[in-house]
């Protein structure tokens, strides 16, 4: 038996998104959300849903696989699968184990899905604690760090200091979202660009980050199909081959209180390796990024530990003519990511990946081949994964 | 036990045991202004935040050693934007993590009390301050301020 390797197994063959509300606004119920994502991904595959027999999420998803497969009338359930902590930093989790239940025989036609409606229930941005709290909570709500800003503010500040980052590179990420979210009709940030003014009086929200540091709150929802690479050949679309994923974090990165030893990282130092080394990449392979902002800050973490950059060539790396596409040495979240296009937990970053891979972008790299995706940084577990073209097999 | 004067406003989240009690000696002995920290009865490693077992030898003997409410800055945080009710209208506020060089360099995060504007210095040393609460339920925090 060789080397064990997901590299050119599995494909996605179709997307799908819904409209992307601001939080609160949508029209319709989270449920009803996820339906139209996961219909569109298969009109988009050129498949009836009724082919589809599996079903990934992450980030604990509230709609369940059983509940949307009696829902669409599938024949038969055969993969319901939940990448079990760390939020946003599933996505690639989730296509990963997708990929993983393809190529093993688990199931053929599986859909990656994440759907939020947060207007329905509890916002992201709030601390969202009861009168007493108890675990790790109670070593740091009473103090008043309750929100995710404040929670990985406090890690990405770390990393600012050791490397002394200047602000002018978060703001070129923030600014890179933001431009490219100007040419895409779906951004919710269309119409509203960002200039370094208007970044730099923008109010603090936890110090590291300010107003534009900080992902959105949507609502909406994103689905990929994927299928093995050989049926993949026959659908509607040019492939997006996964050539590799990685999943994890590092030593005790989950040590409660903030006690993870390599604290001052995006808990990436140990995945991107793995993805690497599966894929048989490297970051000069690479033609466009997608990298998960829940915090600007932490994209510059997660692009030095994929090996983009040193730590200590933040501020000349990140300046935003090198972010922007088509012309920009790393293009990144070229559709405005989760600061400007929307946030639905970097699984729009998933769906833009491919769109890059098939040529189809509104802000496209010419001649992609190989299109990147680091999912949630900072958290326990992240992941990342890596699509090419046929060329790349 | 009187109630001290309070970095944050009142409203906030009580701190109290997990239902399995893991963490129920640190919280009791803040009440007595005593600072807690895991170490493994077996091979003596320093462990925080507080678990069951020994992350170094496996171990389920762990126990609780009292050290010097004193440590260095690691990291900080200024907070603008209120993330609770009862923070609206208290304006900024500093969280910090401390590192405790002589507990294993295990970290504890608390405010560091004083002016909010204040720069905070990663690296200074800090002295820890017991600010009790009272109520139904007393409980107290540990909070810091800058070493004189």
């Amino acid at each position: 038996m060789g080397v064990r390797s997901l590299r050119g197994e599995v494909a996605v063959v179709g997307i799908g998104e819904t409209t992307y509300y601001k939080h609160s606004q949508s029209p319709d119920p989270e449920f009803v959300l996820a339906l139209k994502a996961i219909i569109a991904a298969a009109e988009d595959a050129g498949i009836d849903p009724k082919s589809i027999d599996g079903f990934a999420s992450y980030s604990n998803d509230r709609n369940e696989p059983s509940r949307i497969a009696a829902a669409l009338g599938i024949p038969d359930l055969k993969f319901s699968n939940m990448q079990w902590g760390g939020g946003g930093g599933g996505g690639a989790g989730a296509v990963a184990n997708a990929a993983a239940a393809i190529y093993a025989g688990l199931a053929d036609c599986i859909v990656v899905y994440r759907a939020l409606a947060q207007g329905q229930f509890a916002r992201f941005g709030q601390g969202n604690v009861g009168s007493s709290v108890s675990g790790e909570v109670a070593f740091n709500a009473p103090y008043g760090v309750m929100s995710p800003a404040q929670k990985y503010g406090m890690r990405n500040q770390r990393f600012i200091h050791e490397h002394g980052v200047d602000r002018s590179a978060l703001r070129a990420v923030s600014m890179a979202s933001y431009h490219h979210a100007q040419s895409n009709p779906r951004a919710v940030m269309l119409g509203r660009p960002l200039t370094e003014e208007k970044y730099d009086e923008s109010r603090w929200i936890c110090e590291p980050y300010r107003l534009f540091d900080c992902c959105l709150e949507n609502d909406g929802a994103a689905a990929l199909i994927l299928m093995s690479s050989d049926r993949a050949a026959d659908m509607r679309h040019k492939p997006a081959y996964l050539l590799g994923a990685a999943i994890g974090s590092e030593y005790r990165n989950g040590a409660p209180c903030h006690n993870g030893p390599h604290y001052g990282t995006s808990s990436f130092t140990t995945v991107a390796p793995r993805l690497w080394q599966m894929s048989g990449l490297g970051p000069d392979d690479v033609d466009v990024v997608q990298s998960y902002e829940n915090f600007s800050g932490a994209v510059v973490m997660s692009v030095v530990e994929h090996g983009f950059c040193a730590a200590d060539e933040v501020n000349d790396f990140f300046q935003l003519e090198n972010l922007i596409a088509p012309t920009g040495k790393m293009p990144l979240n070229t559709s405005g990511g989760n600061l400007a296009e929307c946030y639905m937990h970097g699984l729009e970053l998933q769906v833009e990946a491919v769109r890059q891979i098939r040529g189809d972008s509104t802000s496209q790299v010419p001649n992609t081949n190989v299109s990147l995706v680091m999912s949630g940084p900072m958290v326990t577990p992240t992941s990342n994964c890596v699509f090419g073209t046929a060329d790349t097999l | 036990m009187s109630t001290s004067p309070h970095y944050l406003p009142a409203g906030l989240p009580r701190p109290t045991a997990e239902n399995d009690g893991l963490s129920k000696p640190y919280w009791d002995a803040l009440r007595g202004e005593q600072l807690l920290v895991q170490r493994c009865g077996e091979c003596q490693t320093w462990q925080w935040g507080p678990e069951w077992i020994c992350h170094q030898c496996l171990s389920f003997n762990m126990t609780w050693q009292a050290v010097e409410a004193q440590g260095r800055i690691y990291s900080w945080e200024r907070s603008h934007h209120p993330v609770h009710p009862a923070l609206k209208g208290r304006g900024a506020y500093i969280a910090i993590l401390v590192e405790l060089p002589h507990a294993g360099q295990v970290r504890m995060l608390g405010n560091l009390l004083g002016d909010a504007s204040q720069e905070v210095i990663i690296g200074a040393e800090v002295t820890g301050e017991y600010e009790h609460h009272g109520g139904e339920v007393p409980y107290t925090l540990l909070q810091w301020r800058y070493a004189s």
